[in-house]
């Protein structure tokens, strides 16, 4: 696409007037919304949040993108068939996947090892997007800390333990939800 | 000249080049898509992906007469005044219908396939396939099982091409593969108790258009879209197949053999294509060592160019043993500076490995019992500098009748190939420079211990048995503690910046008569016959 394209239409900005060439009508709406919040503060309804004691409410945590997990079929076995799209995805080149032939007679192709970089990644939900069979998910966990680098790899069970502490409150996407069997 | 007319255009082709529809059509730049028909292989134009419309001009009034059905463009003849269609809607029709056909029975499973991304099903699919589906297609897990210790079959992601069959009866000539069952239950089996099981297996995985054999070395070990491709010649034995070094970050992952109709067309052999392990050996020699007084001590790359030069200089005779693993350029560049400290340095064909007898199969290709790239460059490197050629048995015996300040020994061998008598007779030499990736009971008496490139590490070009000049560039790095033959070399000749094998080349066309050939000349993708001047010559 060339900057002479048909295709594009070129908006001008507006010419500010008087009033607003002196910043005062912008100046008074932002002071506006100050005071406001100083108000409901005086009277109790703070927007601030006193992390950590109080923990933030999450809109929609199917959606959130926090910590990975990976996800478990209905015999327990990981989901993910080490098919490399997650890593081929990742801007951030976060995911290794280590891929052997599997034990099991229905399926092909498991990961030996799946490391996620914690730290690397900049939680863009590309991987849980290219996943072919829902294997892969990002679930409301946020507040992700720990005392090493190293700690912040995060190994196959360990993204499997996220699954098995958050399969309760974020269900797996079902077929119904649009994601596979 | 006879005159083929693709799609509207004239194409000429010459008078005994025999042709078929694809290949013609290549020329004037269609692609017709194919999976049976194979240049290597017989023609069975049994997938019907290529079907084309025909027809013949009449030589006399101009007038063109076209067949009413379709024919497969593999098995029709390109001939004074034939045309051929091959964008027609008629056609277009025909290959989404055979896509269509081939794709019910597939598994779909494209994710776990290790021939996606480079799969002609996928391709062609996207190509020429339609764009809706008529039937409700679900993914299933492919059967699979081994076909012998090289490949495995999946079974149903085949296509029935025919290729591997093809080619175990016509290329390796053992005939194990063949089809079972008819119809939609067709299946490529072997016979119960007879594996695939010959000395050129591998090449079935590169004939298969589609996911259906795997290589059970490469199987699951790396997505082909990672995967960086380098030209590079085979490094296993004397005939120097012309191959692509598959990589990623420096690891190679697979050989795959690259068309030169003037070395072994488009197969390589099984030895040849997993003889890369020894380059990610973690016994390779990566430290390079100086024996002090208490055993051996690192040394830095950064001051041992130095100190070699400086010990070589102070040195009255002076030998270098020029391995057949060298390429030309550094078999040169060693021997020049050597020369130029001892003019009267004796240089020496190192030890060239063989095993067991010549192999040859029906169609021509030979496994040669020479299990090294570059004997015939290096032999000549020696003679054109020396006119003569010791050879490395001769050169250990006459130890010890002559004595020599310094030896200088390269080698770059996949094993330890020497043994305690012969590392015997070097134990008094005051200066022994060994250069190897693997030790051995020379390694073990070297003054200082050099770590040694391996082929896909190396730059330069190598001269096959029938004196082809192929070259080639590095594929990936050497592992960190190795320096390249070609660069030190290069420091040692006092040359700056990076080794450049290209104007090495130049130099030894000048020194070398034999080389002539390759004065200049751009040695392309098929590589330079060095014979034609010989020929000349004569």
């Amino acid at each position: 696409m060339t900057p002479n394209d048909p295709n594009i239409t070129w908006v001008e900005e507006p010419r500010l007037g008087l009033s607003g060439k002196m910043y005062m009508p912008m100046f008074v709406q932002g002071l506006t919304t100050t005071f406001k919040h100083l108000k409901g503060s005086l009277q109790g309804k703070a927007v601030t949040v006193s992390y950590p004691d109080q923990e933030p409410e999450i809109g929609n945590p199917i959606i959130y993108r926090g910590v990975h997990r990976l996800n478990k079929d209905s015999q327990g076995r990981v989901k993910c068939v080490a098919c490399f799209l997650c890593a081929t995805a990742c801007p951030a080149h976060c995911i290794d996947i280590i891929g052997i032939e599997s034990p099991w007679e229905d399926r092909e192709k498991y990961p030996e090892s799946f490391t996620i970089d914690e730290l690397r990644c900049i939680y863009c939900g590309m991987c849980e997007e290219a996943c072919p069979v829902d294997a892969i998910e990002l679930t409301s966990l946020y507040n992700l800390t720990g005392r090493s680098r190293e700690e912040m790899v995060f190994d196959k069970e360990k993204l499997l333990s996220v699954y098995d502490a958050t399969k309760d409150k974020e269900p797996m996407r079902s077929p119904e939800m649009g994601g596979t069997v | 000249m006879p005159t083929v007319l693709v799609n509207g255009e004239e194409i000429e082709i010459g008078e005994d080049e025999r042709l078929n529809g694809i290949q013609v059509a290549a020329r004037a730049g269609e692609e017709v898509p194919h999976y049976c028909w194979h240049p290597g292989l017989t023609i069975v134009a049994s997938c019907r992906m290529c079907l084309v419309e025909t027809g013949r001009r009449d030589a006399e009034s101009g007038e063109i007469s076209m067949m009413p059905k379709l024919v497969p463009g593999c098995q029709t003849p390109a001939t004074d005044g034939t045309v051929f269609v091959t964008n027609s809607e008629k056609v277009k029709d025909a290959r989404a219908m055979v896509e269509e056909d081939l794709l019910i029975r597939h598994p779909i499973d494209c994710p776990i396939c290790d021939k996606a991304g480079e799969c002609s099903l996928q391709d062609y699919h996207f190509e020429h396939g339609r764009e809706e589906r008529r039937a409700d297609l679900r993914p299933f897990t492919s059967r699979r099982r081994p076909l012998g210790d090289t490949v495995t079959l999946f079974v149903d992601r085949c296509v029935m091409c025919t290729r591997c069959v093809r080619f175990t009866r016509e290329i390796s000539g053992d005939a194990e593969l063949m089809v079972v069952n008819r119809g939609a239950h067709e299946e490529i089996d072997v016979f119960p108790g007879f594996p695939l099981d010959n000395r050129m297996s591998g090449n079935v995985v590169d004939l298969c258009p589609v996911g259906a054999l795997g290589d059970r070395d490469f199987l699951y070990k790396q997505r082909v879209w990672f995967i960086k491709s380098h030209e590079n010649v085979c490094a296993g034995c004397s005939t120097g197949c012309s191959i692509n070094v598959e990589e990623n970050q420096d690891r190679v992952y697979r050989l795959k053999p690259r068309e030169n109709p003037h070395v072994t067309g488009w197969w390589m052999c099984d030895e040849g294509r997993y003889g890369w392990k020894h380059v990610h050996d973690p016994g390779r020699n990566t430290q390079p060592k100086r024996r002090g007084d208490e055993g051996y001590e690192n040394v830095e790359w950064s001051d041992l160019s130095q100190e070699l030069d400086l010990k070589l200089r102070s040195s009255q005779r002076i030998a270098a043993v020029l391995s057949p693993h060298l390429t030309v350029e550094e078999a040169f560049m060693l021997a020049t500076y050597v020369r130029e400290i001892d003019p009267n340095a004796q240089f020496v064909l190192g030890h060239v490995p063989t095993q067991g007898e010549d192999e040859s199969f029906s169609n021509g290709f030979t496994i040669r019992a020479e299990k090294c790239p570059n004997r015939r460059g290096v032999e000549e490197v020696i003679i054109g500098l020396t006119k003569e050629l010791p050879t490395w048995d001769d050169f250990a015996n006459q130890l010890g009748e002559e004595s020599f300040d310094a030896v200088w020994i390269t080698g770059g061998y996949k094993t330890n190939w020497n043994d305690e008598t012969t590392a015997d007779k070097f134990s008094g030499i005051p200066l022994l420079i060994v250069q190897d990736t693997f030790a051995s009971p020379l390694w073990d008496r070297a003054t200082f211990q050099l770590p040694s490139a391996a082929f896909p590490e190396r730059d330069g070009s190598y001269v096959n048995h029938a004196d082809r000049l192929q070259c080639f560039s590095w594929a990936i790095r050497p592992p960190a503690g190795v320096m390249t033959e070609g660069q030190l070399f290069w420091r040692l000749s006092q040359k700056s910046g990076l080794y450049k094998s290209r104007s090495i080349l130049e130099d030894v066309t000048r020194e070398i008569p034999y080389f002539a050939a390759a004065a200049g000349v751009d040695c392309g993708e098929h590589g330079i016959d060095l014979k034609v001047d010989k020929l000349a010559a004569v």
